[in-house]
Formats: structure tokens, C-alpha cells, sequence
């Protein structure tokens, strides 16, 4: 019962994805879309856990860890060249 | 013990739900909001509680081992992250805006 609410949620996660993939490609200034971006990491790294537990491979839990840095830096990377016109 | 096995499963299967449901708001908010500011205040609650309900849910499947300690980890950091992320996006988003005003007064000004 839970492995297949696990593969629903999964499912449904990535749909939903693909929903925020719509304001990234549509939103009109650069704000908007570093939001969608963040949701989306956020998804995906729920996506990571998801199938790693439910294919029974714990090592891959370690790579939700890294692509979690991964989005902050690039958030803020962002968010610091609308900010100031350059980065550093 | 068999009924407190089937209540955990229930209270599992409850926190995935739960977790894919704040997640579909936080989509219908970004997608649907008007303004920079209000799709943030969506999508940041989707971040912390989404994510919040379903590791919560795969710990307790899980229960005391590594695994789960890993999760809680990764959990702790995008709950420290995100908010702090949401905020710098909110602050440059703000700057921006207001230097726009004070650009347009002072032309008006001019003219």
C-alpha cells in the first residue's frame, strides 16, 4: 500500500513539475521565474528520496543532499545578479 | 499489534497525501497569482510544508536507521535554506522595483 502511494506521489510531483516548468517559460521578469525554479528543486528533490527509498537504494539519498545545494547556490546567484547588475 | 501496524500505515499514507496536496497548492498559487510577491508567499509554504509532510511520512516508513537520518538531514537544510532564499529573491525584487519609481518621479519631475 505505501510503495504504491509512494509511485503516486512521485507521479504526481513530476506532473506538477511540469506545471511550474510553465510559469519558468511564461513569467515576466527574471523574479518570477527563479521562484518557479526553486519550486521545481524543490519537487525534484522530493522526486530523488521518493525513488531512492521505493527502489530500495539508500545511497541515492545522498544526491537529494547535493542537488538541494545545488538549487540555493543557484537561487542565489540569481538573485544577487538582479540585485546588483553583477555577480561578486 | 497488527491494528497498530495498519494505524502507522494509515498515518503514513496520510503524510505522503498531505504533502502532494500543499505541493498542488503551491503549483496552483504560482500559476494562478497575479504578482511576484504573492506567487512567493504559494510557493514557500508548499516548500517547507510539502516537503516537511512527506519526509515526515518516509521517516516514519523507514523508522531508526541511517536512511532516515540522511532524510531528516536533507529536510533541516531545506528548511533552513528556502526561507533564507525566498527572502533574498523578495529583497532584490523590491530594490528593483522601487529604483524604477524613484526613476519615473524624477523624470516626471524633469518634464
Amino acid at each position: 500500500m505505501i510503495a504504491n502511494t509512494v509511485v503516486f506521489v512521485a507521479v504526481a510531483l513530476s506532473l506538477m513539475s511540469f506545471a511550474a516548468l510553465y510559469r519558468a517559460y511564461r513569467g515576466p521578469g527574471a523574479a518570477d521565474r527563479v521562484v518557479a525554479i526553486n519550486v521545481i528543486v524543490t519537487k525534484v528533490n522530493a522526486i530523488i528520496v521518493l525513488i531512492a527509498l521505493v527502489s530500495a537504494q539508500a545511497s541515492y539519498v545522498n544526491v537529494a543532499l547535493v542537488y538541494a545545494m545545488i538549487g540555493f547556490i543557484a537561487t542565489i546567484g540569481v538573485a544577487k545578479y538582479v540585485l546588483r547588475g553583477k555577480l561578486g | 499489534m497488527a491494528i497498530l501496524r495498519i494505524l502507522m500505515d494509515i498515518i503514513i499514507v496520510l503524510l505522503l497525501l498531505g504533502g502532494t496536496f500543499f505541493f498542488f497548492v503551491g503549483t496552483v498559487g504560482l500559476l494562478r497569482m497575479p504578482d511576484v510577491f504573492c506567487r512567493m508567499h504559494a510557493t514557500t509554504k508548499c516548500d517547507t510544508l510539502g516537503v516537511g509532510m512527506i519526509f515526515f511520512g518516509l521517516v516514519l516508513w523507514q523508522g531508526v536507521s541511517f536512511v532516515s537520518l540522511n532524510i531528516l538531514v536533507i529536510l533541516v537544510f531545506i528548511w533552513l535554506t528556502n526561507p533564507t532564499a525566498a527572502h533574498y529573491i523578495a529583497k532584490s525584487e523590491y530594490e528593483r522595483i522601487s529604483n524604477e519609481d524613484k526613476k519615473e518621479e524624477t523624470g516626471h519631475g524633469r518634464t
